[in-house]
């Protein structure tokens, strides 16, 4: 029987779990009194769904609608000037959710709060541009990574990836090697999706240069008009391979080494 | 010509490059020597002043994000170095700590030491190569050459620690791989001397007062501090606009609690400021590395952390008792697990804030692993502050950014 493999999940997993082996977990702490944290989680008041301290740092967790009323107070109120970073991790398998974080970074108390929230999967989220300008640059990766629209952006456009691109990579249903739209992308791009059949995914070069082409490449030095025809009337020639075999090393008998 | 007519239409996303109006539209880059690697801008320009400026990124990118999800965590450490592939340790050093930081271990103290060494020398290697391709895209030719120089020595030192000069791997996640070799501390003691030799009687004395050099930088590229924040940058440009904050001094990791240094700050908020702050940091790394040198001599001589269900033992052991042996084959075959959680740990690379949040299930794969790059968001400044620039000013801007695209695109 072929091994099943989840289609919601296709990345790296462990060939061999303890069948009693029961992950440990990162120690979270309470949020001590009179701390600079205690201060941030009060300011934020009923917004807060859950807050705890990890490794040194305050996570709240909050309601996705809310997300730039809380994060609008963080930089009024308790001095968060700054958003370090802003991103997603893909739950759809398990949960049809996606978590999003933001980090952001109080300088003058040298604290990291991180603000997680969870949106279902087709749902948008409001943009923190118009509070910190670094996140038009995050949300937009955001947006090219998993898909995750955001509302009143700017500029919401893909960063990474090609503008024509089909999927969104770091999602957990994206394969490593990328899909059957990402092996074909050159070849439909440049010769169109007909020609899949005639190139073959032996062929398939994206860095291959026609002889003759000088529609997309310029002959540096012998410069032509667009598109000019400078094939003189010479056909084009297949490669060919020798049919004979130079040394046939499954005849034998014959000796490399004469001294022997 | 068995090409078929207009199947390729030039995919240049919808920008219309034939205007009417008086601006030009203009592609800078991506194979632009003075575009750090794969930067394309587009720009408009009014004359010879830019209207708008479009950072178009990704020429570079990997998928190491991906990778991460795919590999188990001794695995990716080597993918880290292509990230900011000037100073690969900074990226390893990054890594390791966040992951270190999951587990919940400490590197032994020798390990600490050589650790910071390597990660101050990294910040020189880096720091030289900004001065020689920052003075190059300006002009000044021979800046490059000596500078280029001196990051050789550099990297002779990193070739005799870990054999490689570019792409390291000399951080392993709990401690490092390997002593320091004989004779190397007295090495790294004379190039302290000829760094900080050179960097006052070469470049300084090449630059700092050098006519064309000022008027090429001063007032060029001017950011205030609220735009520096707002923007995310970090390091040496928010620095350079007059905020300051180190996450080796604010935030302290590794040995830099206990060792005495400055914290540069330039308040002009121009490249010539940033331009000092470097010389400065160079100068304030070697004051580091000075005094980890004696730090050494009085250090254990254990490489690697205690934590067997995380980290193999040392090789004597494996080789003598059974139980290491088994230990080693399972984290060798399977990978080490960390606990559930996610950590967010944040570093001072050369470039400023490299930081890894980490999201992990319990697996031996990351769940998800994000790279926050400081070079992404200053790329992502270029859009606001080269408007009203001149085209001549564009290539000091982006110098002065110290973008790497390795760690843009990822």
């Amino acid at each position: 029987m072929r091994k099943y493999t989840p289609k919601d999940n296709v990345q790296g997993k462990s060939y061999y779990t303890d069948r009693f082996w029961v992950a440990p977990r990162v120690p979270r702490e309470e949020v001590e009194e009179g701390s600079h944290f205690e201060t941030v989680v009060n300011a934020l008041g009923s917004q807060v769904k859950e807050s705890y301290i990890e490794v040194g740092q305050l996570v709240v967790h909050i309601d996705a609608s809310e997300n730039f009323a809380v994060i609008k107070t963080l930089r009024d109120e308790c001095g968060y000037k700054q958003c370090s970073e802003q991103s997603a991790v893909d739950y759809l398998a398990q949960d049809g959710e996606f978590e999003l974080f933001y980090q952001l970074l109080n300088h003058a108390e040298a604290k990291r709060v991180r603000v997680v929230c969870r949106i279902k999967k087709g749902e948008a989220i409001e943009s923190i541009v118009p509070l910190y300008k670094s996140a038009n640059f995050a949300e937009r990766e955001m947006y090219d990574m998993f898909g995750i629209k955001v509302n009143n952006h700017p500029f919401l456009k893909r960063i990474i990836m090609p503008d024509d691109w089909e999927g969104h990579p770091l999602l957990k249903t994206y394969p490593l090697h990328g899909d059957e739209f990402a092996s074909w992308y050159e070849v439909d791009k440049i010769f169109g999706k007909e020609y899949r059949d005639i190139i073959g995914p032996e062929n398939r070069d994206p860095a291959k240069v026609e002889r003759y082409d000088t529609k997309r490449f310029s002959r540096v030095g012998y410069e032509v008009p667009f598109g000019a025809d400078i094939s003189e009337g010479e056909k084009e020639q297949a490669i060919e391979y020798s049919e004979t075999i130079l040394v046939n090393y499954n005849a034998g008998t014959k000796q490399l080494d004469e001294r022997k | 010509m068995s090409q078929q007519p207009n199947k390729l239409t030039p995919f240049f996303e919808n920008l219309n490059f034939e205007r009417d109006d008086n601006t030009m539209v203009i592609n800078f880059g991506p194979q632009h020597p003075s575009a750090h690697g794969q930067l394309r801008l587009v720009l408009e320009l009014d004359g010879e002043q830019v209207v708008k400026a479009y950072p178009d990124i990704g020429y570079l990118h990997r998928g190491i994000e991906k990778m991460a999800e795919n590999m188990t965590y001794n695995e990716f450490l080597p993918t880290t170095d292509r990230l900011d592939y000037i100073a690969s340790t900074a990226n390893n050093y990054a890594y390791a700590l966040a992951v270190e930081k999951l587990l919940g271990i400490e590197a032994p103290r020798r390990a600490q030491v050589i650790r910071t060494m390597l990660l101050e020398l990294n910040r020189v290697i880096s720091h030289l190569f900004f001065l020689a391709t920052h003075a190059l895209d300006v002009g000044a030719m021979s800046v490059f050459l000596y500078a280029f120089r001196e990051r050789e020595y550099a990297m002779d030192l990193m070739e005799d620690y870990c054999g490689a000069r570019l792409t390291h791997s000399s951080v392993r996640i709990g401690g490092v791989p390997l002593d320091l070799p004989a004779g190397w501390l007295e090495n790294l003691a004379a190039f302290c001397d000829k760094v900080d030799y050179e960097v006052e009687h070469t470049y300084e004395a090449l630059l700092t007062e050098n006519r064309i050099w000022k008027m090429r930088l001063e007032n060029v590229g001017v950011i205030s501090a609220e735009e520096a924040l707002s923007w995310g940058c970090t390091g040496p440009m928010l620095r350079g606009s007059g905020v300051k904050y180190d996450i080796r001094k604010e935030e302290p990791y590794e040995l830099y609690s206990e060792l005495d240094f400055d914290i540069p700050v330039a308040e002009t908020c121009d490249s010539y400021g940033r331009y000092r702050l470097y010389m400065e940091e160079m100068k304030q790394s070697t004051r580091i590395l000075r005094q980890l040198i004696p730090m050494y001599k009085k250090t254990e001589p254990r490489l690697m952390a205690h934590a067997p269900q995380y980290i193999s033992a040392p090789k004597e052991e494996i080789m003598t008792q059974n139980y290491a042996l088994m230990q080693h084959f399972v984290l060798v075959t399977q990978g080490m697990r960390p606990p559930k959680g996610e950590v967010y740990v944040p570093t001072e690379s050369p470039k400023g804030e490299l930081g890894f949040y980490i999201k992990s299930e319990g697996e031996p794969y990351a769940y998800r692993l994000k790279c926050r790059a400081p070079s992404f968001f200053h790329t992502g400044l270029l859009q606001e502050i080269l408007v009203g620039t001149y085209i001549a000013d564009v290539v000091t801007i982006i110098g002065t950014t110290n973008i790497v695209f390795g760690e843009v695109d990822r």
